[in-house]
């Protein structure tokens, strides 16, 4: 078989500190993304488990699959999660989620627990789209952009690199710095036309991890272009795959003339994470109208 | 906050951006569009407030240049949804 270079691993991970069956609220957020899907439980707020897939064809069988790994080995059933919501782009289709709320209301509250509070300005680099989002003091989305028509500087286009240039797309980010001077950005960040481009500078002699700078350059401009219609304001911080990417983000750092925040959390569970928050909001809403009652 | 709607190509931007703070939900910009651009929908961006807000319909949010032609001629002043909207100003265009 051939060696898939842009295949990024999947991996889960639980708290086993935490035993859940003492939690009150269990309250949980799964992010059905066009590439990958992300589920997060929380035991009263505490992050206990999480996982991350890539999403199949069939988003509400992704919904389920992700969150089963979530919980393998824990005991835990869909039954035992008191409130669940569903976001991303198949948040719909979530079959077990009790509410669905849009991913850049999700990724606002997650990266506000993950990054602290003095976070103003949010970059979401998705799989298929990338999401420029201000935030306030509370964690509440004051601005928001995003370009619906584009794809062009998302994680998916990094995939097509990576299988290009035949490197494993963990490390393309470091390689792109292993030149010796900084390249022209390639002309169009476009993936099918950039593309293209690099197979013609490859074929003009460029080594690959020349290429690799030329393309991670144009996607950090071509981001920082996104962001300046809103404002930018420090504290910043990126989540999503290529927050894991040095090559992207240290570039739009350098075009910014800021740093990222970093957390100790993975860069991809902000969406689901935010939207298990929401969760036990939620859910504590419910319980008080139904001690009204 | 600001909610921004549309994109950006080569031939240029294309947002539509509705301030919710200003926008109460009426819907008197819905039945004025003759594209039907807009919808009153909860606000998606805050789900623990209870508010209802304009918002451009996602089918829209890829066409909006194409959409908004038609009175985009006619002159920035008199667009329905501005008008509509009144002295409320929470729609405004990027172009």
């Amino acid at each position: 078989m051939t060696k898939e270079f842009w295949r990024w691993k999947e991996y889960n991970w639980q708290d086993e500190n935490i035993n859940w069956r003492d939690a009150d609220i269990i309250s949980a957020g799964v992010d059905v993304g066009s590439v990958s899907s992300q589920a997060v439980i929380l035991a009263d707020g505490e992050l206990f488990a999480y996982a991350s897939m890539r999403t199949g064809s069939n988003s509400p069988k992704s919904a389920e699959n992700v969150m089963k790994w979530c919980m393998e080995d824990t005991g835990m059933t869909l039954d035992d999660l008191e409130f669940t919501v569903g976001t991303g782009y198949g948040r719909v289709n979530v079959p077990f989620a009790d509410k669905a709320i849009t991913e850049i209301a999700c990724h606002a509250r997650g990266a506000h627990k993950m990054y602290g509070k003095t976070i103003r300005t949010l970059l979401d680099m998705g799989g298929q789209d990338c999401k420029a989002i201000s935030v306030d003091e509370k964690g509440k989305v004051i601005n928001f952009l995003m370009n619906d028509k584009c794809a062009a500087g998302t994680g998916r286009g990094m995939e097509v690199f990576a299988d290009l240039l035949s490197l494993p797309i963990e490390e393309i980010g470091d390689l792109s710095f292993q030149v010796e001077e900084e390249p022209e950005p390639v002309s169009s960040t476009c993936v099918i036309f950039a593309k293209s481009e690099a197979t013609g500078l490859l074929r003009d002699g460029w080594p690959k991890n020349k290429v690799l700078a030329a393309y991670s350059s144009a996607m950090a401009h071509r981001v920082v272009a996104l962001l300046e219609r809103i404002d930018i304001k420090e504290d910043f911080a990126i989540t999503g795959g290529i927050a894991k990417n040095s090559g992207v983000v240290k570039r739009i750092e350098k075009e910014l003339g800021l740093t990222a925040l970093t957390t100790k959390y993975d860069t991809q569970i902000a969406g689901a994470f935010g939207a298990a928050l929401f969760g036990k909001v939620l859910c504590e809403k419910k319980r008080q109208k139904m001690a009204k009652v | 906050m600001k909610a921004n709607y549309g994109y950006k190509d080569g031939s240029g931007e294309f947002y539509i951006t509705v301030d919710t703070d200003k926008c109460d939900g009426c819907g008197a910009c819905v039945p004025v569009c003759p594209s039907a651009v807009f919808e009153v929908r909860e606000n998606e961006f805050d789900p623990l407030a209870d508010d209802e807000m304009a918002a451009v319909t996602e089918d829209q949010r890829k066409k909006l240049a194409f959409s908004c032609s038609q009175c985009k001629s006619k002159g920035y002043q008199t667009l329905p949804c501005i008008t509509a909207c009144g002295e409320k100003n929470a729609i405004t265009h990027s172009w």
